[in-house]
């Protein structure tokens, strides 16, 4: 007898499910099978365990369920944070805005007082005109001074051999993303550029190649965590031909595309994978699909060069899996997926709206 | 104090994994545990952990015939909350400033050495699920942790028919079972 027809067959005497016949004549068996006898005794123990262990997920998914939509409801609340802590968070969080300030203030003042021994020992007349003129440039350069730091300079040292990678997505609120293992090849740094065009270092916490999914931190002081994130993720197969949607970066400019699921597997028949019709172009890699709910269902990786519109998606059970596996491997890791999305029921219009925030840029320095 | 038929169905419930019973409790209890936890030096995420886990060893002991409740759910989960907490801070060395009293705690060490124990095994089947690999993983989930029956599972995952998936359950069966015993002896 083969290995797993032994099997069924001992998982059926042991859920009761032989009929008496049966049964008598497999414990006649047993009995002068000491071999046998201890297989039935460890696949005893083994299903027993195997039936806690679905117990547990089970109860643990119920929790977990039960945690969102409460929270949802409004029904459980995040404490407030305790004054001390609040003010350090202010501090921390306007300290590059008070810097800007006193130090625009402080150039000002002085290059006033600098102008004024300059000017003030010649002819009074033409000279206050001039400061004045002096000034209002000052003033130009100061407000050019506050445009330059608005706008995020990028951090980028110039003469580096930039990539534009692909397309990242958060995955959760403490700076953790993913994209497609395969932008990252042979990156000696990492950035990611938000929808303001704001750039943050990253550093690469797993990837998996077989799986084409990479988890990259950001590592960056001037990054704000937000609060939650508007989607979640499904671990349900996805129906074909349901309308799915994502966002990338196949320009500088963040782009959206709609499509549909045209298969449940990818090339060749992979299971991890599956296939949707959409437009995509080189950017796009890493980029999240969404189910109509907003939920994420996978993360495009690859197109079929031969047909049009014919795109891949590794499956967002992947990432629930890579999150398990970064759990156990590290304790400090840790990776919270949503399960539900905040944005279900809401048009498409409004929901990307919310999304695009949490998709970025990946730009990928070579060593 | 005297605990209720109420109290005692709640408990009941919680050991059979009703949704329902599962909100009530959470609904009851969570804030009192959100204040304890963040009160001493936790944050929003270990208050939810900790209290989880709490509910995970409620759930444990109601599912066994021999266990009686003897105190109110929330007495016996503040108790469990605030040993899991202080063990966790001692863990960690975090500073540990003077834990707050209240009124009622009951004994739950030996519950808690016996959650330890019973999460002990199911990190080794869950190591053992993390090294089979694709698609025996999802087979099996499907089968043992989602309960789908293999004419859902053939559909599911593209098979031709049920005992076709049947046959492939098995095969992942034996090797999960291999890994399971080597994880097993490890430990």
């Amino acid at each position: 007898m083969e290995q797993f027809e032994l099997a069924e067959v001992v998982e059926r005497y042991l859920t009761g499910e032989m009929n008496p016949e049966e049964q008598r004549a497999f414990e006649e068996m047993r009995k002068n099978n000491p071999e046998l006898d201890q297989t039935v005794v460890e696949y005893h123990y083994f299903l027993e365990q195997m039936g806690h262990y679905g117990e547990i997920r089970r109860f643990k998914s119920n929790l977990y369920d039960t945690h969102h939509t409460l929270q949802e409801s409004g029904e459980i609340k995040e404490l407030p944070l305790t004054t001390g802590t609040r003010i350090v968070n202010m501090w921390n969080k306007y300290r590059r805005v008070v810097a800007v300030a006193a130090s625009i203030a402080g150039i000002t003042a002085l290059f006033i007082s600098g102008m004024m021994t300059i000017f003030t020992p010649k002819a009074p007349f033409r000279d206050i005109e001039e400061l004045r003129r002096k000034v209002s440039n000052l003033e130009k350069q100061s407000s050019n001074q506050r445009a330059e730091f608005n706008k995020f300079k990028t951090k980028i040292a110039p003469g580096s051999d930039v990539k534009f990678g692909g397309t990242s997505f958060m995955i959760d609120p403490k700076g953790y993303l993913v994209t497609s293992a395969h932008v990252l090849k042979g990156a000696k740094k990492i950035y990611v550029q938000s929808i303001q065009g704001e750039d943050f270092l990253a550093e690469i916490v797993h990837q998996d190649a077989n799986a084409d999914i990479a988890v990259i931190k950001i590592n960056d002081q001037d990054f704000q965590s937000p609060k939650q994130l508007p989607y979640g993720f499904t671990r349900i197969q996805t129906d074909l031909s349901e309308a799915v949607y994502t966002l990338g970066y196949p320009k500088d400019e963040i782009v959206y595309n709609e499509g549909y699921l045209s298969a449940r597997t990818g090339l060749e028949g992979d299971t991890m994978s599956c296939q949707i019709t959409i437009t995509a172009n080189p950017g796009n890699s890493g980029g999240p699909v969404f189910n109509k709910n907003g939920e994420v269902i996978g993360i495009l990786n690859a197109r079929q060069a031969s047909a049009n519109g014919v795109v891949f998606a590794t499956k967002s059970k992947n990432i629930f899996h890579l999150v398990e596996t970064l759990k156990e491997s590290d304790k400090d890791i840790n990776i919270k997926l949503r399960n539900s999305s905040s944005i279900k029921g809401i048009n498409r219009t409004q929901q990307v709206k919310k999304v695009q925030d949490h998709v970025y840029m990946v730009k990928v320095v070579l060593g | 104090m005297a605990i209720t038929e109420q109290e005692l169905g709640l408990f009941k419930a919680i050991g059979n994994n009703d949704k329902g019973a599962i909100e009530a409790v959470y609904k009851e209890n969570y804030s009192l545990i959100q204040h304890f936890v963040i009160n001493n030096n936790g944050t929003e995420d270990d208050a939810r952990d900790i209290f989880q886990e709490a509910m995970m060893v409620l759930y444990e002991k109601s599912r066994l015939p021999e266990f009686e409740l003897t105190c109110q759910i929330r007495t016996y989960l503040y108790s469990v909350c605030r040993r899991l907490w202080l063990k966790k801070l001692q863990h960690s060395r975090r500073i540990e400033s003077q834990v707050e009293n209240f009124d009622r705690i009951v004994q739950v060490e030996d519950d808690i050495e016996e959650h330890d124990k019973l999460t002990r095994q199911y990190q080794t089947m869950r190591t053992a699920m993390g090294k089979i690999g694709e698609p025996c993983k999802s087979l099996i989930e499907a089968f043992y942790v989602h309960r789908k029956n293999m004419l859902e599972i053939a559909g599911f995952f593209g098979y031709t028919n049920a005992d076709n998936a049947k046959n492939q359950k098995y095969k992942c069966l034996v090797r999960l079972k291999k890994l399971f015993f080597a994880q097993y002896k490890n430990a």
